[in-house]
């Protein structure tokens, strides 16, 4: 989408793309790339930022059992939540195309999810998975006494409030991709008798892979943004399966252990750039015919 | 089948609307009734929560004691405002221009910035927590209201969102003018901002919801509870204030949800412009 028929200018008028984008460039430069760089240098440097150590800073954070217990937990979240989040809304985007009258409804509905403040969603929350709470109180005695923040349990209540907050914009990009495919080909098939399910495995599935790799990244950034949840849930040190790298990141913050953050930043930054690489290589070998359409 | 995709729709839709409900119905109760019913919340008693629907004994004095009563909320959404609107305006004139300098001309090193600014897009906070805290530190920023005004107008979501709109806008349409003799800014202001302007709604929603939500950067960068926003008030309330929670919470709400029902086109196109990549 880079190349294509951008306006070539004559010369004396080729400055002006320059003078547009200068507000901005200048200052992505000096508030995101510039201050970038320097966290790649204090990684590899003392405490006084002066004499360079080499992987020595790499070498405490990999080693350090907070670090590889956040990384494990934020991992095994997405790894989790992400392929729920998936199906699920990728069937009600489906069940939503496939609805006669009323869409509307639905869709609005599954976008308050965004809007409604963190805040705000969680103080319900808190009242469904109390140790008194609304939860227990529909369950059958036998569970009633659980505290569901607590305990392994947490694990799988933030895995909810994630899918809960994300279903609506995962529904969106599905719905968008489900538009780019041409009807024709559903119909075709049709002819040739081809059933619902199989129209879904070899035309829906095939076509709806590079679509697939997008909104598993844009899911994964998102996924990073559960710390609110897990915050406001279970306040600066929760169970330790909810402890995630933007906990321990807070936590070395009140220390302003700059060396390690910034090691551990570099790791993960490396670590989420390279995924999305692998995701967009896996996006574009698939094939440039399902790209999304924007209507 | 339609039976059961429109059940299984209306089930997620209570998910939603059932939290919704509660919250506001709380906020139309009295304080003896949210003690009552959710005493727990506030250490206040050990009695199981009482979800209610409905208030039995409807009122509007939380909302008056957060408006007449509560000089702490005033202040916090008083640094909402501070925080967010300026990042929207400045979002506005940066991010427009930087979005229309991509998306309507070739010139050396396109491809190099845009590709910086893909990968700064992507890094989650985790990352870009401690390049914020040193750059603040070193203008003397941090604990002010610019810790998070600046980094917002800077963020560089906004640019790919107007990017794909103003690359929907007609190369024979720009070239017209220019052949007339329209200069290029003419050109940005009377056919960029106009034929764009949806995916400048759409950006400044998504970031309106962002930055009303910011809560890692405030706890991170404003040491000072003073300075911090509405979206903490919730969480830092004390029993004390019990009676103005869920009003405050309708406050923070309602308007958000209202948003999103209005501005939903926007909202939906929005999303949609982020999920494509090159």
């Amino acid at each position: 989408m880079l190349s294509g028929h951008k306006s070539i200018l004559p010369n004396k008028k080729k400055l002006y793309p320059y003078l547009f984008l200068a507000p901005s460039l200048i200052g992505v430069t000096i508030f995101s790339f510039l201050p970038l760089l320097d966290v790649v240098r204090h990684s590899f440097t003392d405490a006084m930022g002066n004499a360079w150590t080499g992987f020595n800073n790499y070498r405490i954070v990999w080693t350090n059992q907070a670090f590889l217990m956040a990384l494990n937990n934020t991992v095994k979240f997405l790894g989790v939540s992400i392929p729920i989040l998936l199906l699920l809304s990728l069937g009600t985007a489906l069940a939503i195309n496939h609805l006669k009258g009323s869409q509307r409804v639905f869709r609005t509905t599954l976008l308050f999810p965004l809007a409604i403040p963190v805040a705000c969603s969680t103080l319900f929350f808190k009242l469904f998975f109390h140790e008194l709470g609304w939860l227990n109180q529909m369950l059958p005695d036998f569970y009633a006494d659980k505290d569901w923040l607590k305990g392994g349990s947490a694990f799988f209540i933030i895995v909810f409030c994630y899918v809960w907050k994300n279903i609506g914009y995962d529904m969106i990009l599905w719905s968008a991709g489900l538009k780019g495919i041409d009807i024709s080909l559903y119909e075709a098939a049709r002819v040739d008798g081809a059933g619902r399910i199989e129209s879904f495995r070899y035309i829906t599935m095939p076509l709806l892979k590079p679509v697939t790799c997008t909104i598993i990244i844009l899911s994964v950034l998102n996924g990073f943004k559960i710390f609110r949840e897990a915050y406001l849930l279970a306040g600066d040190y929760p169970d330790k399966s909810i402890y995630m790298l933007q906990h321990l990141f807070t936590n070395w913050f009140v220390a302003l252990d700059i060396q390690k953050m910034s090691a551990g930043a570099v790791s993960i930054g490396g670590g989420v750039v390279a995924m999305v690489l692998l995701l967009q290589m896996g996006a574009n070998r698939r094939g440039r015919n399902g790209k999304m359409e924007k209507n | 089948m339609e039976r059961w995709r429109r059940i299984s729709l209306i089930t997620l839709c209570l998910l939603i609307w059932v939290p919704m409900i509660v919250l506001l119905a709380a906020s139309f109760m009295s304080l003896a009734e949210i003690l009552d019913r959710y005493g727990v919340l506030f250490s206040h008693s050990d009695v199981p929560v009482q979800v209610s629907i409905l208030p039995t004994y409807p009122t509007l004095r939380a909302y008056f004691e957060l408006l007449f009563d509560s000089p702490e909320f005033f202040t916090m959404f008083w640094n909402s405002f501070l925080q967010v609107a300026p990042v929207l305006l400045g979002q506005l004139i940066v991010a427009a221009p930087g979005a229309w300098a991509f998306s309507a001309y070739e010139f050396k090193g396109r491809k190099l910035f845009f590709l910086f600014y893909h990968i700064v897009m992507i890094l989650p906070f985790q990352v870009t927590m401690v390049s914020d805290y040193l750059v603040l530190d070193s203008f003397h920023l941090l604990n002010t209201h610019l810790a998070l005004v600046l980094p917002g107008i800077f963020s560089v979501f906004p640019v790919f969102i107007m990017v794909k709109n103003f690359e929907n806008i007609p190369k024979a349409l720009t070239e017209a003018a220019r052949i007339d003799g329209a200069g290029e800014f003419y050109i940005f202001l009377h056919i960029g901002i106009p034929l764009g302007k949806s995916g400048i709604f759409s950006a400044l929603l998504l970031s309106f919801f962002e930055q009303w939500n910011a809560i890692e950067q405030p706890i991170t960068f404003l040491k000072d509870k003073q300075l911090w926003p509405l979206s903490l008030y919730l969480p830092n309330i004390t029993p004390a204030k019990a009676a103005t929670v869920f009003a405050a919470a309708a406050v923070m709400m309602v308007p958000c949800v209202m948003l999103s029902v209005l501005g939903e086109e926007y909202l939906t196109e929005g999303i949609v412009s982020s999920g494509i990549k090159e």
